[in-house]
Order: structure tokens, then sequence, then C-alpha cells
């Protein structure tokens, strides 16, 4: 009965709404009012069992499979969702929302504090993972959606999808959790910290207190670097640039990009600073800090999921050092040891953290397997 | 559906409806499949091999890819009405671990193996003076995943050092049932169904 959403304004691409009620968040603060921008592909069915939500990483966005409106680019996740794809429009109502914290139209730190009338900056609140589940699941309420046939999403996106299960399992009937971890190492933090402390040492920065004049720039691309040498592996970097060298016969003999891999890594960089805001990387990434799902569990991750009745479909990739296979394995174990129904594959790639934004027939495979599996039930 | 293997065929038969079961090494999930389809069973499987884990979860099925010799020590005791181990034990590291872990996991337990106590392997063994290449063991000694080579007799001793009952038993010779007389010799396979004592 495609007729329920005819004419209905709430779904559609590049939507924006304000919650419904404040967001509790985990700092102990409750924060309104929050505006989510998300979109949605496909037709909510009658009993609307049909949505599916798409969880985004750390620097992505809403439009996973409609064209980026700053970059112009493909939506990015057009191999998983779209026409013929795992998660179809033709057979689903796919549904992507923007982080809270993020700077693609939902409440962060540049937008307006109505106290002030100038940006939050610093003064927006630091979320967690949870906090922005919380927010998506109010976006969800406003959309009339009560139950998720599936919440989808790779790296920060898997992270989210565990968080919806832990925290609303009778609204999740089945999650896909792609190279993504239910806790951030110290190597995590670690490599998180140095962007932000590279974000934080450009003058422009400004305490967070940038809107309007120059944007710390050079900071943020340097964190973009940093964090873009973990989502690559050793062999995808070899075989990609090698020793080669960029544009010349010979070595410099001084600091310009020399080498190939200099020159994509500072592009990367440059790149990245037109479509993303320097405070919210700051924000997202102390959230994926903090993210620990076990942690209100007395670090025991199989409690989170006790009793659970979502269905959980897990994959990692073998060269991805960012979130290892070790700790999809931990997630699985927990899932064993709660006796939720659990499916889980390693699978090989050259590609490292990357692999699942790329072509990987197997995934795809496995995801829509998975998926339908789910919908027969 | 494809036909299932005879040792897999026996257990299928035996297998309660509605169970709870835990298929180690389950491959590409046929069983599991063909339990869930006619017993209405909720199916879970362990599996080390990619390809037919990825073909398993395609199929809809819960299936984790994990190391019997590992992964079994995550789950928790009588979590499974039956845990399944059919033509895996003579590949673990250590076959006596893993049979423990099966019937803590499971309340029972189905274990099914080639017995390499058999008149042709022994035959091969004795006049060919070469490790038995046979239709039901085809690998060679040096790439052969069968890392424990087990009779009937030697399990049926493991299960007595390990106060572990036998609860069922049934001997194959190719496809055809065969009765106990002279198994440990006659039987190409046996399946058989364990309970912790």
């Amino acid at each position: 009965m495609a007729v329920i959403m005819h004419g209905d304004t709430r779904f559609g691409l590049d939507k924006k709404a304000p919650l419904l009620g404040p967001v509790k968040l985990d700092s102990g603060a409750e924060f309104a009012p929050v505006e989510c921008a998300y979109e949605t592909y496909g037709t909510l069915n009658a009993d609307r069992s049909n949505a599916i939500l798409i969880c985004h990483a750390l620097t992505g966005d809403q439009y996973v499979a409609s064209t980026h409106p700053v970059t112009g680019k493909a939506g990015w996740w057009t191999r998983m969702v779209g026409p013929g794809k795992p998660i179809d429009p033709a057979r689903h109502c796919i549904i992507s929302i923007n982080v809270m914290g993020s700077c693609m139209g939902s409440s962060g730190p540049a937008s307006i504090d109505p106290n002030t009338g100038a940006p939050f900056a610093m003064g927006f609140p630091v979320i967690t993972i949870a906090d922005m589940v919380r927010a998506q699941a109010l976006l969800l309420d406003y959309l009339g959606i009560d139950i998720l046939e599936a919440v989808v999403g790779g790296s920060m996106g898997g992270m989210q999808a565990l968080s919806w299960a832990a925290l609303y399992p009778e609204r999740v009937r089945s999650a896909v959790i792609i190279a993504s971890t239910a806790r951030h190492s110290a190597q995590n933090i670690a490599f998180h910290e140095v962007g932000r402390q590279a974000i934080m040492a450009d003058p422009s920065w400004n305490n967070g207190a940038y809107y309007g004049r120059e944007a710390p720039s050079a900071g943020l691309a340097v964190a973009r670097m940093a964090a873009h040498i973990t989502y690559l592996s050793e062999e995808g970097l070899t075989e990609k640039f090698g020793r080669r060298l960029q544009n010349r016969d010979a070595k410099s003999f001084g600091f310009d990009a020399d080498f190939q891999v200099e020159s994509y890594l500072r592009h990367q960089g440059l790149s990245f600073v037109d479509r993303f805001d320097a405070n919210s990387y700051l924000y997202i990434t102390r959230a994926m800090d903090y993210f620990d799902l076990a942690e209100p569990h007395d670090g025991v991750l199989a409690k989170t999921f006790a009793g659970t009745k979502t269905r959980f479909c897990l994959i990692s990739f073998d060269s991805d050092w960012l979130y290892p296979t070790a700790e999809s394995r931990r997630i699985v174990h927990a899932l064993n040891a709660a006796g939720a129904a659990a499916s889980f594959v390693e699978l090989s790639s050259p590609f490292g953290h990357d692999a699942f934004l790329l072509d990987a027939p197997e995934m795809n495979r496995i995801v829509d397997g998975f998926l339908r599996a789910g919908e027969g039930r | 559906m494809t036909a299932l293997r005879p040792d897999l065929g026996i257990i299928a038969r035996e297998v309660r409806a509605n169970a709870r079961i835990l298929d180690v090494g389950c491959g590409d999930g046929l069983l599991m499949a063909a339990l869930r389809d006619t017993k209405g069973v909720d199916a879970r499987g362990m599996e080390l091999n990619t390809r037919d884990v990825a073909t398993a979860v395609a199929r809809g099925l819960s299936v984790v890819q994990g190391d019997a010799d590992i992964d079994l020590a995550y789950y928790p005791d009588g979590s499974f009405d039956y845990a399944i181990l059919s033509q895996t034990l003579q590949t673990t590291k250590r076959p006596d671990l893993v049979l423990d872990h099966l019937v803590r996991i499971g309340r029972q337990a189905f274990v099914s193996f080639p017995n390499f106590g058999q008149w042709r392997i022994r035959f091969a063994h004795m006049f060919g003076g070469r490790m038995p290449v046979t239709e039901q063991l085809p690998d060679r000694w040096y790439d052969t995943p069968n890392i424990h080579h087990v009779t009937i007799d030697d399990f049926r001793s493991l299960l007595v050092e390990r106060n572990i009952k036998i609860e069922g038993q049934w001997f194959l010779s190719g496809d055809k049932p065969r009765n106990e007389r002279l198994a440990n010799l006659l039987a190409q396979h046996a399946v058989f169904l364990l309970r912790r004592d």
C-alpha cells in the first residue's frame, strides 16, 4: 500500500525535522531542541515492517545513495543500497540520518544555539554513540516507525547498529555490523587524539570559535590524513603507490610531495576540509572514543545482549587493522554466550578498513541472504 | 533439496522437532537447512571455511566463522538440545576437548566420523605399507585435514575415559545401515548420540 506515503512530506530526499522531545544524553544533560537531517528511499509498507536504517561512519552522512550536495559525488554506499542491491528501495523503506554532532544538517557544534543566537561551537554538549542512537529513535517516532526490519552500519555505523540492538532490542529485528567494534581500543583512541590535537593546534581553531572566520583547515586536513592511513592497509598502500614518485623523475631533496602517497594524502586532507567541520570532527571522534558497549554491564558484553531476539550479522575484513577481526569475534562470542542468533564471517580483502565501502560481492551476497531470511520470518 | 549424506540423514531423522541445535563444522549448512525446513529446528552453526559460512548465511542460517578447537569455549552449558559434530572430529587439534565441549554445550551430542578401523583401511595399510587413501578418506597424508584418525573402538574407550554415555549408535557401510556386530571392522562410518554422565 504505497498510498501511505503518497504526499507524506516526512519521507523523501534531503529532509530535516525537529525531534519531538529532548535527547537524554549520557552526560546527564537533556538536550533540546535537536534537529535531524535525513533521507528516505523506497516506500513504507502497510504494516510498516520494511524499514531499514542505515547508519553512517565518522565522516559519512545521510547521502547514502543520492548525490552529495557539496561534493557532487554519488552516495557513499551505492554498492549496497539501490535498485537490485541487497538494500533495495523496491523492497525496503530505507532511512539514513545524519548523526547528531555532525555538520550535514543535524544539530552539531556549527548549529545556532537558540540561547545566544551564535553557533554552539564548544558549547555543544559532548555526546556519545548511544546519544546519537537516542536521537535517531526520536526521529523514527516522528516517522511513525516502531520496528526496524534491520539496522545496518559499517565502522561507526556498526557501533550505532550495536547500540540500537542494545538500547532498543524490541525495535530491531536484525542488525548488520560491518568492520566495527564494541569498544574503542587504546590504539583507536590514540589515533583520534592525534587528529584532535592537529585541529586544536591550528591557530585558526580559536577554541572552536571560528565560525564566520577562517576555519582550522590545516589542522583538520592533518587529522584526516592521519585517520585516512588507518582506513587503508599496508598492502593496499604498497599496491597503489609503492615508492613511486609524483610527477617527477627524481627526488627533489626538499619537502614537496615527492612520493605519490604523500600527494594522495594531501589531496585527501584538502578535499575533506571542503565538506567537513573541524568541531564536528572533534565531537564525533570523542563519541567514538567513549564507546564501550559493555561498560554499563560491568564490562561483560554478553549481558548487553541477554535475552535479545534480534538477529545479528557481523562481517570483518582480514586486512582491517583499525577494527580487526578479533573485535568482531569478541562480539560474536558475547552473542553466542547470550544465545543470540548470530552470523559472522571474516572476508578477505587487500583494502583494509575501507573494504566495506568498496566492491565486495561476498559481503553483498551475505547481507542479501541475511536480510531476505529475516523477511521470510 | 540435495540429498543429505547418510550420516547426516541419520542425525536429521533422530533430532526431535523444534529442538535447538548447534552444528559444529556445519559446512554450507545443508543439515541445518534440512532440520529447519522439515522439523522447525532452531539451528545455529559454526564453520571454519569462509566460503561455506558465506553460503550458509546467504541461505538465511545463523552461522559464525569459528574454530571448534577455540570458539566452543564461549558457549554456555546446556544451551542447546543437541550439539552436532559430523565428520569433523578427526580434523580437530584436540578431539578429546572438543568432545567435552559438545556434551557440555548440548544436553545431547551427535558425533559422526569415518571409521579408521574398517577392514579396507587396515588392508591398505597392512599390505600397501602406505597411509590409506580411500573413497571416504581421499586425502593424502601430507594434505589431509584429518589429523586425528580414529576407530570406533578408540572412540568408545575415549567415551569411557571421559564419562560420556552412549544413548544411540548407528553404523554405515557406504550409505547402507549395518548392525553393531563387528562394526569396528566392517563399518565405514559411525554415528553416536552421547550425553555427559
